[in-house]
């Protein structure tokens, strides 16, 4: 099985493609507005991300490369996104 | 009806960073109103061009956004404009989607969902100098094809592309015909679709470039390194302050001596009498005695846009983020706080950036706990006054050390009260931060001294407006009624200034206020260093803004260290000005958060008055 991992557990350097934007099941309110937010910046399915760098306190927030932009998000936001790791 | 002569409305619309703000300046020039602050853009401005052939065209500048569903008050605005849903203003004629050339995704998402809304369009591909260096490829015919719009290549800081995207879109206005409007928010599935359709169109009109952009990655490299990144951060803050106090020194000497040589000028041309003491006593040296602070905002400033336009802001946003959310606040209100450093007014506006209310809303609130610079004469004037100009430990300066004192106690008070209101009012919730990083850029020299010169003319605008008649106000109150013939003591103990100081007095009393401090407070309430100017009037010093060294032996010889003390302390907290009471009620729209801040920062001010009060005289300082 190939690596699949929330990108809010990615580490400096990893890079993937993301898989899943927002949540499967509960769609409602916060996580749907939080979801349609990803997807205007850039986050979606099949957009090739990079963790170029972290924070100083708890490693949050994070720097993303998200095919060829820099995005800043924090870990909490991360978290909707799943990503699919290259083979190294 | 002659078309012609039909002016054309015309709105500038893109993402964050394009060079929407730096098209409207060439398309504009001079000829604009209204202005940004910031760096960012949150006010409306509206320009007016004359065309070749004639038409009048007004153009509107945008703040950025990615998408029309708007989630700050600023992308609403942007909404609002396109969709002409804005009370009193029609939709645009023409919208014009500013692209930044090297980074088309996500703008031509959202060129096809402005499509929607059914007005004729051209694209502007912009900073298309940046992408012939980079040696990007875009089929042009193709793109404009795939999309339905006219585009033209743009270098707006040079100039290039203005007059064919006139040309276009004056094309557009003739002949293309508006359609109805479709436009609405889309769900997650439909934005889904658009940006695959986008990156469709991505890949068979563009050719990734040959020589990408690697110069943002390496000074992100140093510039966000988790410890080097945050040590430059405060060598940047503290360089910046230190240039505030230094640079600026001998350019407010230099106001300062005309504001005096005026002064003294026209006093030697009027006769002794009324006029002459309105004119020199109340209008040249109030509103004189503000415009001083003119150097110290420009360059709090300049280091402001330069760092904006570099694209720093967004790294600093970045590295703050954690410290400012542990305190409950946004990564992204670190722009509107160090704004406020100059003045709140500017930081206050500029937390429309931020796109949750509640953040927003907290952002908002502690702005004014940031050290104004219109603090900085009372501070200065205090301190000269009470504090030894003496070396302590060794190296360090008692003086700087007391007002570095004031601006740490700003600062730190403010992340506690925004601690509170998390607490109190949002129960911890906490709000997403995501924002782009843009590529770094080299400030354009000629458009960072255009939007300095912007906000030289909101200060002075604003001393001219505000400051001027309640200085004349103030003259008034402390001219009138005349002293009797046989008065004893100076002419202010009997004016309506000092009536009302006297009544006041017992509520100050407390915190260690005499009655000249109280009616020196009343016209800091219209702007805080007018209170320099008036102390001076109540102790019956002549022309005091000239005289510092002569108002501070004054003052040290009749208060008390305590009563001194007490009165920094009161500087700290206390809301005194009115302009920005104003602008949190435009920005908030809201009495009840006005009040709360009113009432949070009056409470705070007289509490630590009264502290530092009972403490100093415990301490042998009364
Ligand atoms: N090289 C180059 N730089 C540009 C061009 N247009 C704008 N810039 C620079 O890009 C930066 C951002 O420009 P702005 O005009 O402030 O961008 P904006 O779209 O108004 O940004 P927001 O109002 O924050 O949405 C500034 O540093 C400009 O000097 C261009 O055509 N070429
Ligand atoms: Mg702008």
């Amino acid at each position: 099985m190939t690596d699949t991992i929330k990108l809010s557990q990615a580490r400096r350097g990893d890079q993937g493609v993301i898989t899943q934007v927002g949540a499967h099941c509960h769609h409602q309110g916060e996580a749907v507005e939080l979801e349609r937010r990803l997807l205007e910046l850039g986050f979606v399915e099949g957009a090739h991300v990079e963790l170029l760098h972290e924070g100083l306190f708890g490693r949050d927030p994070i720097a993303i490369k998200v095919d060829d932009m820099r995005v800043a998000l924090r870990r909490h936001e991360a978290a909707s996104l799943t990503i699919r790791l290259d083979a190294a | 009806m002659d078309m012609a002569l039909k002016t054309a409305r015309v709105a500038l619309v893109g993402n964050p960073n394009s060079g929407k703000t730096a098209l409207f300046n060439a398309l504009t020039g001079a000829h604009q109103k209204v202005a940004n602050y910031a760096g960012v853009t949150v006010e409306r401005k509206e320009g007016l061009i004359r065309t070749a052939s004639g038409r009048t065209m007004s153009v509107l500048d945008l703040p950025g956004t990615y998408s029309l569903r708007a989630r700050s008050p600023d992308e609403e605005v942007t909404r609002d404009a396109v969709l002409g849903r804005l009370a009193g203003e029609v939709p645009p004629d023409v919208l014009v989607c500013v692209a930044d050339a090297t980074n088309l995704r996500l703008i031509l998402r959202l060129v096809l969902e402005l499509k929607a809304v059914g007005r004729p369009m051209v694209l502007a591909l912009n900073m298309y100098d940046i992408a012939q260096r980079q040696g990007l490829r875009i089929d042009l015919e193709k793109l404009g094809a795939e999309l339905g719009v006219p585009i033209i290549t743009t270098v707006a800081t040079r100039k290039r592309g203005i007059d064919d995207l006139i040309a276009a879109v004056e094309t557009q206005v003739d002949v293309a015909a508006a359609s109805e409007n479709h436009w609405r928010s889309p769900d997650a599935t439909e934005l889904r679709t658009a940006a695959r359709e986008a990156e469709r169109i991505m890949k068979a009109c563009v050719r990734p470039p040959e020589r990408p952009d690697t110069l943002t990655g390496r000074i992100d490299d140093v510039l966000l390194h988790p410890l080097g990144g945050m040590v430059i951060l405060m060598v940047i803050l503290f360089a910046m302050f230190q240039a505030v106090f230094s640079w600026a020194a001998p350019l407010m000497d230099g106001i300062e001596g005309i504001v005096g040589w005026l002064g003294a000028g026209v006093a030697a041309l009027l006769p002794d009498g009324l006029l002459q003491s309105l004119i020199v006593d109340g209008i040249i040296s109030g509103v004189g005695s503000v415009l001083v602070f003119l150097p110290q905002i420009l360059i709090l400033f300049l280091f402001i846009i330069a760092l904006e336009d570099f694209g720093y802001m967004a790294r600093a946003a970045f590295l703050m983020d954690k410290i400012m959310g542990g305190a409950g606040l946004h990564g992204r209100a670190f722009i509107p706080l160090l704004s406020s450093f100059a003045c709140a007014i500017p930081g206050i506006m500029a937390a429309r950036v931020i796109d949750s209310k509640r953040d927003r809303l907290t952002t908002i609130l502690v702005a004014p706990l940031m050290t104004c610079s219109a603090r900085i004469p009372v501070y200065t004037l205090i301190i000269a006054a009470f504090i030894p100009n003496e070396t302590v430990w060794g190296f360090v300066n008692l003086q700087g050390l007391v007002m570095f004192g004031l601006y740490a106690a700003g600062i730190v008070s403010a992340l506690l009260v925004s601690l509170v209101i998390r607490k109190v009012f949002w129960r911890g919730a906490v709000e997403p931060f995501m924002m782009e990083l843009p590529t770094y850029k080299v400030p354009d020299f000629k458009s960072v001294v255009f939007n300095l010169w912007i906000r030289a003319k909101i200060f002075i605008n604003r001393a001219g407006r505000i400051i001027l008649p309640l200085v004349i106000i103030l003259w008034v109150l402390a001219t009138f009624p005349y002293p009797p013939e046989n008065a004893t003591m100076p002419g202010i103990d009997y004016s309506f200034a000092g009536m009302i100081g006297r009544a006041l007095e017992p509520i100050f009393a407390p915190i260690g206020f005499n009655w000249q401090m109280v009616v020196a407070l009343i016209p800091g309430m219209a702007a805080r260093e007018v209170a320099v100017a008036a102390l001076g009037t109540t102790y019956a010093i002549a022309d005091a803004e000239n005289a510092t060294g002569l108002l501070a032996s004054t003052l040290s010889a009749q208060w008390s260290l305590a009563t001194a003390l007490s009165f920094l302390a009161w500087y700290i907290f206390a809301p005194q000005c009115v302009a920005t009471l104003g602008v949190v009620k435009r920005e908030t729209n809201s009495w009840k958060w006005t009040w709360i801040m009113i009432g949070y920062m009056f409470g705070l001010a007289y509490l630590a008055s009264f502290v530092t009060y009972h403490v100093a005289v415990a301490l042998g300082g009364g």
